[in-house]
């Protein structure tokens, strides 16, 4: 890649601090994006999106629309943490004190000479790195200024909430959290809120043996909004990982997350479900890109990902799994559908496995569709009006998904969203 | 009750000619039965009836009671009364059977402005409902239709027809695919529904069904038309001596 071409008119990494303990992972990464580049067109992974308004200079501005709706996670007992166009508010967040899990903000601790996150911060990012770059990760190591440092010791109660509030429409955010679970730990991670005009996250997430990490995600409310998210994760044995992204609205969406599946007999789940307009200001485009590798004996992995696309709307799925040698009896699935409202929206699948070990049961499929008319017809001929059948096959189409939701009151949240965002159609 | 003049419909994509030239007038509390041979266009009568995309009504009218139901949307049809069984109930993954059966009940009732059914009160009926039909708990959760057998998906047609309570009955083959205890189960629950205000019309290949559910008047249909009407006697004429005959008549 051509970095010196680039670097003129785009982002290059700019270091925050220059002192504590994360100035060598932040010089790190800034070598590596020198070296590397920020991604461009011609990259093969990004085949299928266009990575500009994420490597533009300047964040292209943002528009937030509000719909009167209170904030998805408004009702979950929680301990809530504030962000407002990407920076930690004090005032609107609940005291970061909760037993089983120390809560710093990463402003505040990098300073520090010494500290728990320094073999973490960084690390996962740059182990995800091979065999496909993924710059904009790098470019969050070196520049990120804010994020929060979970290090969670037991099981915690309730779920820490991350709140991304929105203050102006050319608010440029990065954050970096980094979650480390030790042995037989805990915790729920929510994420929620339009975050900012252009917002690129990196979550690394280290799960120690027995430990379990659920996360459950919303990406909303705002028509105009080019966002890149990164999850890394490590998992050790017997242990657990779920996350799960629901993401409406959004100009452009690019979620990649990279696992890898160290520790025998664990479990990892990845699921999202995308519901875009492409009659937004500037459409619609919404990206999952996941790369899980089995490097451990008798685990299972899971990929479900759901579309729902209309008026132009664009959905891109890129995913792949990779068992290694060793890993045998893993058991690895993947599905990626989209459902297409109209003739004019698209969507993308690149399905890959890669297996070396001879003994494991992978699958994957990978469909695109309309409306069944047949089942259409008959919810009508039952005396249900059309609008209405539709939003129905609509979120039966999205169930499986949605089912990847362990918590059912949560999953009831997501679905209330979806069916305000169906509603909204018809007005 | 259900009253056809001349219909003509051709199929929209070929403009093939499938009915031409139905006449039919069903009474309130009648059950009336229609035969006939493969092609002869009776499942295309329900389907035009009930309001299937595909199909354009190039002649004739279709009312019920009095109102024509030819303009009206499929959801509308059905709110109005009318209700079709379907030969091959579709299959919806995704959506319970119960949440299908309440918003379907609750559709209607908002579509004529009635209350609509709380969850308690819609389970009471409902419960007791699938309980004569031998539905057990377990279908009313799965997805609709989804894994059934041919005889459980024909009885949640008819637990379907139970709960909606429409005037107006087509069945489109109900017997297809059932065995003998089915069909004795299917046929109590349509008979379990006569009543002088509903009324049923009958599609089927056979007379086996007619055993069951006893017919006021019999029709025959052949290349888009009612060629014989008669009574019940006319359906055991089919069944000893094919169509041939009635055919060679029309010719």
């Amino acid at each position: 890649m051509a970095v010196a071409e680039t670097k003129n008119t785009q982002l290059v990494a700019d270091i925050p601090v220059t002192t504590g303990w994360t100035l060598a992972a932040r010089e790190d990464a800034k070598a590596r994006l020198a070296a590397a580049g920020l991604p461009g067109r011609r990259d093969e992974y990004w085949k299928y999106t266009r990575p500009d308004a994420m490597t533009a200079a300047e964040a292209p501005a943002g528009e937030f629309v509000d719909y009167g709706e209170a904030p998805v996670f408004s009702e979950v007992d929680r301990l809530k943490i504030v962000f407002v166009d990407g920076v930690y508010d004090a005032a609107q967040s609940d005291d970061l004190s909760l037993e089983g899990v120390t809560i710093e903000r990463l402003e505040d601790a990098a300073s520090a000479d010494i500290h728990w996150a320094q073999d973490l911060y960084g690390t996962l990012e740059t182990a995800g790195q091979t065999p496909v770059a993924r710059p904009l990760a790098t470019l969050n190591t070196a520049s990120a200024k804010d994020g929060i440092l979970l290090n969670v010791a037991g099981k915690v109660s309730k779920p820490i909430s991350l709140v991304y509030h929105y203050a102006s429409d050319t608010s440029d955010a990065m954050l970096h959290h980094v979650v480390k679970l030790a042995e037989g730990a805990e915790i729920t991670v929510l994420e929620n809120g339009p975050a900012a005009a252009r917002f690129n996250t990196v979550m690394e997430v280290d799960v120690a043996d027995r430990a379990s990490f659920h996360h459950v995600r919303t990406q909303g409310r705002q028509h105009v909004r080019n966002s890149a998210t990164h999850i890394f994760a490590r998992t050790g044995e017997e242990s657990q990982f779920r996350s799960f992204t629901m993401t409406v609205n959004g100009t452009l969406t690019r979620n990649e997350v990279v696992l890898d599946i160290q520790g025998d007999n664990a479990l990892a789940h990845v699921a999202g479900v995308a519901a875009g307009d492409g009659n937004a200001p500037q459409g619609y485009h919404h990206d999952d890109t996941v790369f899980v590798t089995h490097d451990a004996v008798n685990c299972e992995s899971r990929q479900v990902f759901k579309k729902v696309l209309r008026n132009g709307a664009t959905g891109v799925f890129q995913g792949k799994i990779l068992v290694k040698p060793d890993a045998q009896k893993t058991d690895g699935y993947q599905i990626s559908q989209g459902l297409l409202l109209d003739d004019d929206s698209n969507f993308l699948a690149k399905p890959e496995l890669e297996i070396y070990a001879d003994d494991v049961a992978c699958s994957h499929g990978s469909t695109v569709g309309a409306i069944d008319d047949e089942a259409l017809f008959y919810l009508r001929s039952r005396g249900v009006p059309a609008a209405d059948a539709q939003d129905l096959l609509v979120l039966a189409f999205l169930a499986e998904a949605i089912d990847e939701v362990a918590d059912e009151a949560i999953r009831e949240l997501l679905l209330t969203r979806l069916e305000a965002w169906l509603a909204r159609r018809r007005a | 009750m259900l009253e056809i003049k001349n219909l003509h419909a051709e199929l929209e994509d070929d403009g093939k000619k499938i009915l031409k030239g139905v006449d039919l007038k069903l009474e309130p509390g009648k059950v009336h039965a229609i035969m006939g041979p493969n092609g002869s266009g009776k499942s295309t009568l329900s389907y035009v009836l009930s309001g299937r995309d595909g199909y354009e009504v190039t002649e004739g009218s279709a009312t019920l009671d009095g109102e024509d139901i030819l303009e009206l949307e499929a959801e509308e049809r059905a709110a109005a009364g009318l209700f079709l069984a379907f030969q091959y109930p579709v299959e919806i993954p995704g959506v319970g059977n119960m949440t299908f059966l309440r918003t379907a009940v609750n559709a209607q009732r908002k579509a004529r402005g009635e209350e609509e059914l709380s969850a308690a009160d819609f389970l009471k009926v409902v419960r007791a409902k699938a309980k004569t039909l031998k539905i057990d708990g377990d279908m009313l959760k799965r997805p609709v239709n989804v894994g059934f057998s041919g005889g459980e998906k024909k009885r949640n047609e008819i637990l379907q027809m139970a709960m909606l309570e429409p005037k107006m009955c087509i069945l489109d083959e109900t017997d297809s695919g059932l065995d003998v205890d089915a069909m004795k189960l299917v046929s109590e629950g349509v008979n379990a529904l006569r009543d002088e205000g509903r009324s049923f019309l009958v599609i089927t290949h056979y007379q086996r069904l007619l055993d069951h559910i006893k017919p006021d008047v019999v029709h025959i249909m052949a290349e888009g038309r009612i060629i014989k009407t008669g009574g019940p006697e006319l359906a055991l004429e089919v069944e000893n001596n094919g169509y041939a005959d009635l055919l060679a008549e029309m010719a």
